[in-house]
This record gives structure tokens, C-alpha cells and sequence, in this order.
């Protein structure tokens, strides 16, 4: 099979990006799409061309480094898996694939289809943790979770923080990535000291970002390569509003300096 | 010659730890904020030392060529991390851990190493579970377990099938906090490209910022190297596509020396090779030999059969047969030889050939097809992805593919290579697992090293060093390291060649997989140390290296890895060739015993071979380290 590619290209930051054509060569369907994009890098380094510069690194779905718009939709047709795990199976001899970078406020583009995602870690120094000082744990079993708590927590922290949910909202919103790691810790015992500040300081860090406001599209759910649960959005709302009313009467100090 | 000291601390196995912390000096609290150190990787061991060092006060600067801590390779791992807990009450303990472990790596690992990492492994799951690590638990809310290779208990803890990224997320949570307070700081698309010496002593690494290609200096007190294994050399493997060996390689050419390069891992359970297109081999977790059984048909004419067309009393499952005491279980180099045998007889299964079944009927009929979908249902659903195939109703079809790197920079004790202040953690290093690893450790081992090793044995080396009086990176050193790394840069890009890099690396990765693959000789080895020379002056005049030093450029990014692999990769060779034995993952067919399997030759090869640089177009010199054993009788593996 072949298929006519138009592909975002982008210099720089600062510069002007446009769509460009390609014809790739003849594929085998069992290949990924990524390797439909190597080969197609491959021939244009031979014809002295720069190829299109795009994020992966574990190829199976589980680092989050892979990204791309294919045809209007985050992480390509199908749903629960990321780009990486899109196989040219899923498209026809003579197809034309839009492929572009994820789009957000808050992802600037680096280059072609590589965008900055760094937003996402900041969010998490404010607040996506536990403190707990390395040898300071107790025993592993001193603390019995139950079965169903700690499998909703692995639901949440199934995320991996690839960002297609922002992309995919038309408010650029992070609130699906936010929740699912509110939710991990908020349903642990472990969580709970902390539970307060870490949604109060994570939310105040996400808007900071320029991340946009959630209303309900749910579209992020839809694309999740995970598909992390938008009923997690609704159980940080309700961390949020109760954190916020307590720390109305409490004054409980906020952010990483208060947790250190 | 390189001086190798183990400093093994005296006194019995069980003690040696606890001795050693208890006689480490440490560093006054009010001077560890004088000390920076550097942390190179944030995988597993980097991200958990860098957070539990800047947790003691040091100063630390953490380096990654990702675009976040959190995406180092760690976060794959699916099957789960060992640890002599206990909490199934089957007769486990740390000896037990220490001896599976070292007896899986075919004693060709340091004993004392061995057993602090089994010692640690229990604080490795405290810490974990108190970090927020959705562990799986049974329905009294205790502590799930799983059994894995080479174990006869269940000491396998784990988080559905992606417990490598709930261990590195943790361990992320912990440098995000750090970093948040200031502790740390966090360099993210910053490649390091080579390790400043001076004096002797490891002070300082030159980086490459991957987005604006600009290189910078930085010097520090201690460096620590935790950049993961070297895998990748062979081109196809299980590893992220990223993964490389330059840190370590160029660490070796500025003298640390690189410990049993040839001791490679090769995983029974891949999804088999398709095509010449391919850029990964997935891995299809070991934890489904729990439940799944291997078999090929006896007889060769049925291997292009239909699977459920092959009799039950046709059908050889080989594993079970050969060894009984551990059956599917068997450890990783044994079971991935007995998959090549197979199909070297002509009956592997698949277009290939290159195949064996791993069926799970008997598991759905005892459990239910439900049953085995709560176990590994995003394991049959990665290998749906990838092959368009359902294996709840047609067995998968596996291969062995390249997985880890047991070999590494060679480390004392206290994990510091033979550079003073360099520092290697994790798979980078060679120390625990000795000619192969069992499934479940390496996760304990990144752990291990950086949450509960080198926090203190750094201090030893810290001590002897003046606070604050780290050389400033307008040192001469620095420029020449700097300058060392703007010529490579320049000079691949100034090739004027035709070929892809792509090109270069696959030809490679099937040299290396004839040559020094899962059976070795040494006529192969030999013809293989022709052929990388050759391949190698090919490709520096017949590489194409697209595009721009000052700019995001992942061509010269590769180009720059893949150089490094091509001198790498005879070091592989020609470690191999000195190993005149069998040994775990390094099968010379000149040495087998009359069962077929792995003749160690202790007598003459019970040491790690440390190679050393010697120069450009030199050999390398190779110092031993004996290996000692005080404790443990170097037995013959037996898993029958
Ligand atoms: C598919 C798969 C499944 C696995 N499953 C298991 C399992 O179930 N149990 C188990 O115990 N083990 C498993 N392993 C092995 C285990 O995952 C790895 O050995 C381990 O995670 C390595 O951790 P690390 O911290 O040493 O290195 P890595 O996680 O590889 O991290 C390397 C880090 O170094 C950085 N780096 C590298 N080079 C440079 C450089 N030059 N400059 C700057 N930064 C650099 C990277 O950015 C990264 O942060 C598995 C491996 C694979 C491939
Ligand atoms: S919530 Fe889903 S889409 Fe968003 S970052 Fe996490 S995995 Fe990606
Ligand atoms: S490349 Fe890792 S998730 Fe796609």
C-alpha cells in the first residue's frame, strides 16, 4: 500500500509552520505509523532533505513521548492507544493522513511535530506527590488498602502523561491528566495527609500554565490512550471545593515549600 | 593497568552491609550543601538517587535527553520487582533471594553485592507503597504476588503489567518534589556527550541541549552515571528506541572501565521479527509463563500447521519436558536457547519459522477466559495490536529478542568505577547479575542503587574530598572534553554520504546477532571482529547526516549513538572471544555439556573481565576482578 501524507513542518518556536506533501514508497501493512515515518525520514535524508522531526521513544504505548494530530484525532483512529501503537493496517492504499502536532495554548510547537509538554511536570513539582523521605516508610503491609480503592488508584495512575487530552479539548484543558493523579493519591490511605494542599497547589499550577477551564466535552476521555475516566474531573472538583472551604477556616499553607 | 578494588567489606555475607554503613564516614549536614553532584539519567536509579540525595542536602544537578524525567526507558518494565518479603508464607528470605539471584546469574556476579540487594529489596516495597505505588493487592487489602523465572516462590510484587512505569512514576513523584523545592536541578533534552577527568577524578560532564544545540560545561563534586543499558547496539530489542550507550561509552574512553561487555540478555518472550522495516521488538512480559505454556509441534512437517490442528499428543512442550522442576519457568538464557533449538530443527512455528507457541487454553479452561483477561489483559491486548491476532483463541507466537544488558561499567562496592567520583547505577553498571539476570530484578537493582546504596556510600568518597573546592569549568579539562565534543559533532556532519543512519544500524544489529547472539563460537566471533572494522570506516565515509548542529536535530542525534554502538559492539566481540567458557547468556558452543547446556570453566574464568581504553585503533587491556566466593559453592546451575 501507499498513502499521501500532509505533514506539519515547522522550523523553530518562532517560526511560520505550513502543511507539505509526501508520497511515501510502497508500505507493508503490519507496519506502526512510525515506522511508515521512519521510512518515509529515510528517504527524504537520501534525497537531501531534512526529515520530519517527531517525539517517540518506547514504541508501545507506555512512555507518553509519542504524540501527532493523524487526521484531525490525537493518537491516530483507534480508541485506547497512542500513535505509536497505530498500525497502517488501519488505513487504505491511496488514503491521504493529515498528521500534526498536538495543539495547546500551553504546548508550544519545538519543531515539525514535537511540541513542549514541560507544563505538565511543573504541575506535578507543586504537588503530584506523597512526601515521604527515602527510608522513612513503614512496613509495606502495616497499611491494608482495600482491593477496590487500590485498583481505582491504578485506573487513575494509568496515565502516561501524553497529553492528548489537552490536545483534544477545545479549551485546551489539563484536567483529566490533573485528576487522574489528584485521584491516585486522594483514594490511598497514603494520600491523605496531604490531600488538602496537593489539589489546592496542583490547580493553582495548571491554570498558572494557561491550561483552559473543563466544560464538560469530555473529549479528552474520548482520545486518552488509556482511557483515564472523565468521572476522575469530577472527583477533583469535588477534592477542590472541599479543600478550598477548609482552607478557608484553616489558613493551611499551599505548594511543594509547605509540603517540604 | 586499571586498579581494581572491590573494597569488599570483611566479615560474614549476612554482615558485611550493616557493617559497611555502620563505618562509612559521613559527611558534617552542614557542608553536604558544599557538594554538588551530578546525576546523568532518571530512570529507576537516577531518579531515586537524585531525589534521595538532594533529600540529605547535597546539591544536585540531574540530566536527562528526554523531555521529562519521567519518560526514561524504566517506565516499560511490565512483569514487577522482587523482594524477600515473605507475605505468602512459601519459605522465602533474603538468602533465598540472594542465592536465586546468584545462582540465575551462573556465579558470575559478586557475591556481598548480591546479597545487599537482596538485603534492600524489602525496603525497595516499603518505600514504594508509602509513595503512593498502586500495587496489586488481594482482597484483604494486603500485598499481591506473582511467581517469575528462576524462583520456585512468590516473591514478585507488581501493578497490573506496567509496574516499571507505577515504580518510576513513584520515584518521578519523589525528584518532582525535589525539584519543586529547589533541591533539585533538572536538565531535561540535555544529552551528556562525554565526562570531564580531572586530576584523576570525575568532575564535570559536557551536554548537548537536543533543542537549541548549544553545549555547556558543568562541573561538579561526584558524577553519577545512571543512563541504563546498552541493548540497543543490536539494533532490534525490547528497549525504547532512544536508549543508548553513549554516556558510558565515552566514559570508558576517558577511563572507566567496562565490565563483561558480552553478557547481554536475550528474552524468551518477544513477538517475533516480521520484517526488514521494523524498529522494536515487543515483550510480551515473562509473568505469562505463570500461566501459559510453550510448545512447538514434534514433528517438523506440522510447523506450518494450524495450530488446532496439532494433536495434543503431537505437540512437544519442550520447556516442561527438559525441565521438569521449573518447566515454563525456567530462567531466561536457558529457555531462549531451548526456543532456538527448536526451531534450529525446523520446528518453529510462524511465516518465519522463527517461533514458538505460547498457549493459554489450559489457563482459560482452569480459569475462565475472564480469569486470565484480569491477569493480562493489556498483554493480550498489546499483542492483538501488533499482530491482528486473538490469543484467547490462537496461541501467540513468541521469539527470544534482546532485553537487557547484564555487562556494564565496572563499580566497586560502593558502585564507583575505577575513576575516582564516577559514580554508575543501575543497568549501566555490571555488578549484580552476573552472566544473566532473573526476571524482577533489575527494577530491584535501579532501586536498590539509588535509594539505598549510594545515599551512603557516596559519602566515602565525598569525605576525602575538600568541600566547595570543585574545579571551575574554565579548566583545561573542560575545554578539551568540549572540544572533544564539538569534533564529533562536526565531523559527522560533514560526511558526505548517501546512507540513512538506519542503514548502518541495521547492519550492525545482524552482525552482532550472527556473531555474538544466543549461541557464540569462535569462528562467528571472529568473523564478526572483520566485519564491524569494516562497517564501521563505511559508515563514517558513507553516512548521511542531515540538517544542523544548532538546532533540534534528531538525525545527528542518532548518528552521534549509533557511531558509538559501532566501536561498542567489537568490545562485545571481543570480550566474548576472551570468555573461552559457557556461561548464563554467553553459550560458546565449543563448551557444552553432554545435556547441551552451559559448561563454566571456573577454574580459569571465575573473574570479571574489566576492559580497559587504550587509544584509538588499540586493543583494549583487560584487568580481572576475581570473583571470590565465601560463602556459596559455585554449583552447577540446575533447574531440572
Ligand atoms: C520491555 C521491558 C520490560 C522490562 N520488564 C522488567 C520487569 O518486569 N522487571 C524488572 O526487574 N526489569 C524489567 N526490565 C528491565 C528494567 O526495566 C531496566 O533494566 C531498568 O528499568 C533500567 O533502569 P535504569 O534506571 O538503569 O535506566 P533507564 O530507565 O534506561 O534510564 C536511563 C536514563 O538515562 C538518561 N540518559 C541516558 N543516556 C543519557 C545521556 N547521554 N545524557 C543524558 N541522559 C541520558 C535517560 O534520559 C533516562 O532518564 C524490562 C526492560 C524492558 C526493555
Ligand atoms: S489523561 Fe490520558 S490523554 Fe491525558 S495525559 Fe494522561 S494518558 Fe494522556
Ligand atoms: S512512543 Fe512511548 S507511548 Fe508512544
Amino acid at each position: 500500500m501507499k498513502v499521501k501524507l500532509k505533514v506539519w513542518r515547522q522550523m523553530s518556536a518562532n517560526s511560520a509552520g505550513g502543511f507539505k506533501e509526501y508520497e511515501t514508497p510502497d508500505l507493508n501493512s503490519n507496519m506502526s505509523f512510525l515506522e511508515m515515518l521512519d521510512v518515509v525520514n529515510d528517504e527524504l535524508t537520501i534525497k537531501g532533505e531534512e526529515p520530519i522531526a517527531f517525539d517517540h521513544d518506547c514504541r508501545e504505548g507506555i512512555c507518553g513521548t509519542c504524540s501527532l494530530v493523524i487526521n484531525g484525532k490525537p493518537h491516530g483512529p483507534h480508541r485506547g492507544v497512542a500513535t505509536c501503537q497505530t498500525y497502517m493496517r488501519n488505513f487504505s492504499d491511496g488514503d491521504v493522513i493529515t498528521v500534526e502536532p498536538f495543539r495547546a495554548r500551553s504546548f508550544p510547537v519545538i519543531k515539525d511535530l514535537i511540541v513542549d509538554r514541560s507544563a505538565f511536570d511543573r504541575i506535578m513539582q507543586v504537588g503530584g506527590f506523597i512526601s515521604v523521605r527515602t527510608g522513612s516508610a513503614c512496613d509495606a503491609n502495616a497499611v491494608p488498602v482495600p482491593k477496590e480503592a487500590a485498583d481505582l488508584a491504578m485506573d487513575a495512575a494509568a496515565c502516561i502523561g501524553c497529553g492528548a487530552c489537552v490536545a483534544a479539548c477545545k479549551n485546551g484543558s489539563a484536567m483529566l491528566f490533573v485528576s487522574a493523579k489528584v485521584s491516585q493519591f486522594g483514594l490511598l490511605p497514603q494520600g491523605q495527609p496531604e490531600r488538602d494542599q496537593r489539589v489546592l497547589a496542583m490547580v493553582k499550577q495548571m491554570d498558572a500554565e494557561g491550561f483552559g477551564n473543563c466544560t464538560n466535552y469530555y473529549e479528552c476521555s474520548a482520545v486518552c490512550p488509556k482511557l483515564i475516566s472523565h468521572e476522575f474531573i469530577a472527583r477533583m472538583n469535588r477534592d477542590f471545593l472541599k479543600a478550598t472551604l477548609r482552607s478557608a477556616f484553616t489558613q493551611a499553607p499551599t505548594g511543594a515549600s509547605a509540603a517540604g | 593497568m586499571a586498579k581494581l578494588e572491590s573494597k569488599i567489606p570483611s566479615g560474614p555475607l549476612a554482615q558485611k552491609w550493616t557493617k559497611h554503613k555502620a563505618e562509612i564516614k559521613l559527611v558534617n549536614p552542614a557542608n553536604k550543601r558544599k557538594y554538588e553532584v551530578i546525576v546523568v539519567g532518571a530512570g529507576l536509579a537516577g531518579a531515586s538517587a537524585a531525589a534521595s540525595l538532594a533529600e540529605l542536602g547535597y546539591g544536585v544537578k540531574c540530566f536527562v535527553f528526554h523531555d521529562s524525567p519521567r519518560r526514561a526507558h524504566s517506565i516499560a518494565a511490565q512483569g514487577g520487582i522482587n523482594a524477600a518479603k515473605n507475605y505468602q508464607n512459601d519459605g522465602d528470605s533474603v538468602y533465598r533471594l540472594f542465592y536465586d539471584t546468584i545462582k540465575g546469574g551462573d556465579f558470575r556476579a559478586r557475591e556481598a553485592n548480591v546479597h545487599r540487594l537482596a538485603e534492600v529489596s524489602v525496603n525497595i516495597i516499603d518505600q514504594c507503597v508509602a509513595q503512593g505505588v498502586p500495587f496489586a493487592r488481594e482482597y484483604g487489602g494486603l500485598l499481591a504476588n506473582r511467581s517469575f523465572g528462576g524462583a520456585q516462590v512468590s516473591r514478585t510484587f507488581y501493578a497490573r503489567g506496567q509496574t516499571g512505569q507505577q515504580l518510576l512514576l513513584g520515584a518521578y513523584s519523589a525528584l518532582s518534589r525535589m525539584i519543586g523545592l529547589g533541591a533539585v536541578q533538572m536538565f531535561t533534552h540535555s544529552e551528556m556527550l562525554d565526562l570531564v577527568v580531572v586530576g584523576g577524578h570525575a568532575k564535570g560532564i559536557i551536554v548537548r541541549d537536543l533543542v537549541t544545540g548549544e553545549i555547556s560545561r558543568h562541573a561538579a563534586d561526584a558524577v553519577v552515571l545512571a543512563t541504563g543499558g546498552y541493548g540497543n547496539v543490536f539494533n532490534l530489542s525490547t528497549y525504547a528506541r532512544n536508549s543508548n550507550a553513549t554516556a558510558i561509552w565515552r566514559a570508558y574512553k576517558r577511563g572507566a572501565c567496562f565490565a563483561n561487555p558480552c553478557f547481554t540478555q536475550i528474552h524468551p518472550t518477544c513477538i517475533p521479527v516480521t520484517g526488514d522495516y521494523q524498529s522494536k521488538l515487543t515483550l510480551m512480559s515473562e509473568s505469562l509463563r505463570n500461566d501459559g505454556r510453550i510448545w512447538v509441534p514434534k514433528k517438523p512437517e506440522d510447523s506450518k500447521k494450524n495450530p488446532s490442528d496439532i494433536a495434543e499428543g503431537d505437540r512437544d512442550y519442550y520447556l516442561e519436558r527438559m525441565y521438569p522442576a521449573f518447566g515454563n519457568l525456567a530462567p531466561r538464557d536457558i529457555s531462549s536457547r531451548a526456543a532456538k533449538k527448536v526451531c534450529d530443527e525446523g520446528r518453529g512455528v510462524g511465516a518465519s519459522g522463527l517461533g514458538v507457541y505460547l498457549d493459554f487454553s489450559d489457563a482459560i479452561k482452569r480459569l475462565t477466559e475472564a480469569g486470565v483477561r484480569e491477569r493480562y489483559g493489556n498483554l493480550f491486548d498489546i499483542y492483538h495490536e501488533i499482530t491482528d491476532e486473538n490469543a484467547y483463541q490462537v496461541p501467540m507466537r513468541i521469539f527470544p529478542a534482546v532485553h537487557y544488558t547484564m555487562g556494564g561499567l565496572w563499580v566497586d562496592y560502593n558502585l564507583m568505577s575505577n575513576v575516582p567520583g564516577l559514580f554508575v547505577l543501575g543497568e549501566a553498571n555490571f555488578s549484580d547479575h552476573g552472566a544473566n539476570r532473573l526476571g524482577a530484578s533489575a527494577l530491584m537493582q535501579g532501586l536498590a542503587d539509588g535509594y539505598f546504596v549510594l545515599p551512603y556510600t557516596i559519602a566515602d568518597y565525598l569525605v576525602g574530598q575538600k568541600p566547595a573546592a570543585r574545579p571551575k569549568t574554565a579548566a583545561a579539562e573542560f575545554q578539551q572534553a568540549e572540544d572533544n565534543v564539538r569534533g564529533i559533532t562536526a565531523r559527522l556532519l560533514a560526511v558526505p554520504g548517501k546512507e540513512p543512519i538506519s542503514h548502518f544500524h541495521k547492519r550492525l544489529g545482524k552482525i552482532l546477532w550472527n556473531g555474538c547472539g544466543m549461541a557464540r563460537n569462535a569462528t562467528n566471533l571472529k568473523k564478526a571482529l572483520q566485519e564491524i572494522p569494516a562497517l564501521r570506516a563505511e559508515f563514517w565515509q558513507n553516512v548521511n547526516v542531515p540538517g544542523e548542529d544548532a538546532a533540534l536535530n534528531q538525525s545527528l542525534e542518532r548518528a552521534g549513538r549509533v557511531a558509538d554502538f559501532l566501536e561498542l559492539a567489537e568490545l562485545l566481540c571481543v570480550d566474548a572471544l576472551d570468555r573461552d567458557e559457557s556461561c548464563g547468556c554467553h553459550f560458546r558452543e565449543e563448551h557444552v555439556d553432554p545435556e547441551g547446556e552451559c559448561l563454566r570453566n571456573d577454574d580459569q574464568y571465575a573473574y570479571a573481565a574489566a576492559w580497559e581504553y587504550q587509544g584509538e585503533g588499540q586493543a583494549p587491556l583487560l584487568n580481572k576482578e576475581p570473583l571470590v566466593y565465601e560463602t556459596v559453592h559455585m554449583a552447577k546451575r540446575n533447574y531440572k
